[in-house]
């Protein structure tokens, strides 16, 4: 039945790279339209902000919104409100650490080499070993409920990206490793980590500009 | 915890008084607004309602907040579990030790308060605690897009309450800017789109006809931004005649009157404890 989801931002990762990760595990195809100037011009942002993604007759807005009804929707959020809380308890905990990644190139290279210090040291006290932990004592393929949730997506995207910055972060975590290869060959996410997929490059100094000069930032 | 053993010397009569007690208390903590949570048919057979007995005392066990003794990010959580008429306890920290502690015990998933201890779990994450309480309490709408509404609604106001969250933190030169962006945003960004939500379908909350969490949220939101901009509603009557919906309803009106576990705006004192406990630079 469904209309092919709109996707509505810049041609790079920033916010809305979590949601063509969802969608992609989903296996759901979607059109992505570079059309921000037009949409924040005619008044269709909620809050004047992107990401925007028209779904289902509603033009949503909201990063977190999006993501929780796209899982809610394609079954990757438990039924369970138990299972649920973990799931939003591991996807905020991985957010956090993705928001340290995701405004990295807006930093001088002083503060970068600073935030890239941070991040490997965030990723690797805070955050993997909570996760490592979590598929150690559970023995499981999945942090939760024995199927891919969110927060399986959410980790996988963030293994990868900190990775990008940090190649040998997961040095110290073995089942992570295997995770990231289990999770990694899942046919839609395989499909996903091919060329020609819906996933965007790091994000770079041009997109910044871009952005800047959009939304009026200095 | 309030679990009480069950003994077996007390007569039946007596244990029958105290299960429909403790059901009455139940039921009565899910009665809001009209709207109910699911019923609990009680059985006449003993050893049933013992085991229904159990059930609701587990699930009537007080949660446990642990944070700084001010608002900060757990003052949502206290507002949305006393709109739900739910109470609960306090645990606060004031000092560097009880963290350190607290983290050593392996209680707190990514070192960070707040923590609120719920139904078995040691919950942090102030949007996963929020999410879980009112999916539990029935604040979270009907089905899956009226939870969209409700999540894109609760993620703005964040959106607005993290700016006054941090406020105080932020050094006294850029206090003033502050100020006037968070004026500026609430007046021109987020008030307007809840302005025109409840003008165009004409009802008394923001989603599905039945108050929710959005409800909860803006209601806050609005009183935080008062006490910085007090005339901020003079633009905006669906706001206003929202605002006065909302404190009179018996849950809010008692949050809002003094002795609740509302607490005040954050003051020096609140700032200093939180860079000590949490030794931020």
């Amino acid at each position: 039945m469904s209309e092919k989801p709109k996707l509505h931002y810049f041609n790079g990762r920033g916010r809305m790279e979590s949601i063509r990760w969802l969608l992609a595990a989903a296996g759901v195809e979607l059109a992505e339209l570079l059309s921000v100037l037009t949409v924040k011009v005619y008044g269709a942002l909620l809050f004047q902000q992107v990401p925007m993604v028209e779904i289902d007759g509603m033009k949503m807005v909201q990063t977190r919104a999006i993501l929780s009804y796209i899982a809610g929707k394609y079954n990757l959020y438990e039924k369970d409100l138990k299972e649920r809380a973990w799931i939003d308890m591991y996807v905020e905990g991985v957010r956090d650490l993705m928001d340290l990644i995701r405004v990295h190139h807006k930093l001088s290279p002083q503060e970068q080499q600073k935030n890239l210090a941070l991040i490997g040291e965030k990723a690797a006290t805070r955050y993997f070993p909570v996760y490592e932990k979590i598929l150690k004592d559970h023995k499981d393929d999945f942090l939760v409920g024995n199927q891919l949730t969110w927060a399986d997506v959410q980790l996988i995207e963030a293994i990868l990206t900190v990775e990008e910055k940090v190649p040998t972060i997961l040095s110290e975590f073995p089942l992570l490793q295997a995770f990231k290869a289990r999770v990694s060959s899942i046919a839609t996410i395989k499909k996903f980590l091919q060329p020609g997929s819906q996933r965007k490059l790091p994000t770079d100094e041009k997109a910044v500009a871009f952005t800047n000069r959009i939304f009026n930032r200095r | 915890m309030g679990v009480c053993a069950y003994n077996p010397k007390k007569s039946f009569l007596l244990e029958l008084g105290k299960t429909l007690q403790i059901c009455i208390s139940f039921l009565s903590q899910h009665r809001l607004c009209g709207v109910t949570g699911s019923s609990h048919v009680i059985s006449c057979y003993p050893a049933e309602m013992r085991q229904k007995n159990q059930e609701l005392r587990s699930m009537s066990e007080k949660p446990r907040l642990i944070y700084f003794n001010g608002r900060g990010r757990m003052e949502s959580v206290r507002w949305l579990l006393a709109a739900a008429r739910v109470e609960f306890e306090e645990i606060f920290l004031d000092t560097r030790e009880q963290y350190v502690k607290l983290i050593k015990d392996g209680s707190l998933m990514f070192q960070q308060v707040p923590l609120v201890e719920i139904d078995g779990m040691k919950m942090v994450q102030t949007r996963a605690i929020l999410s879980y309480i009112a999916g539990k309490y029935n604040l979270y709408g009907k089905d899956l897009k009226e939870r969209a509404f409700i999540d894109m609604y609760v993620e703005g106001i964040t959106d607005l309450m993290h700016m006054i969250l941090m406020f105080p933190f932020s050094p006294p030169e850029a206090k003033e800017k502050n100020l006037a962006l968070i004026t500026e945003r609430a007046t021109h960004r987020y008030f307007p789109v809840f302005e025109k939500a409840l003008k165009q379908h004409g009802q008394d909350f923001l989603v599905g006809n039945q108050v929710s969490w959005a409800d909860i949220q803006l209601m806050e939101v609005i009183l935080a931004v008062e006490e910085k901009t007090p005339a901020v509603l003079s633009a905006f009557p669906q706001l206003q005649a929202f605002k006065t919906r909302m404190s009179n309803m018996p849950a809010i009106k008692k949050f809002l009157q003094p002795g609740s576990p509302r607490k005040p705006p954050p003051d020096d004192h609140y700032v200093s404890t939180v860079l000590k406990v949490l030794a931020e630079e």
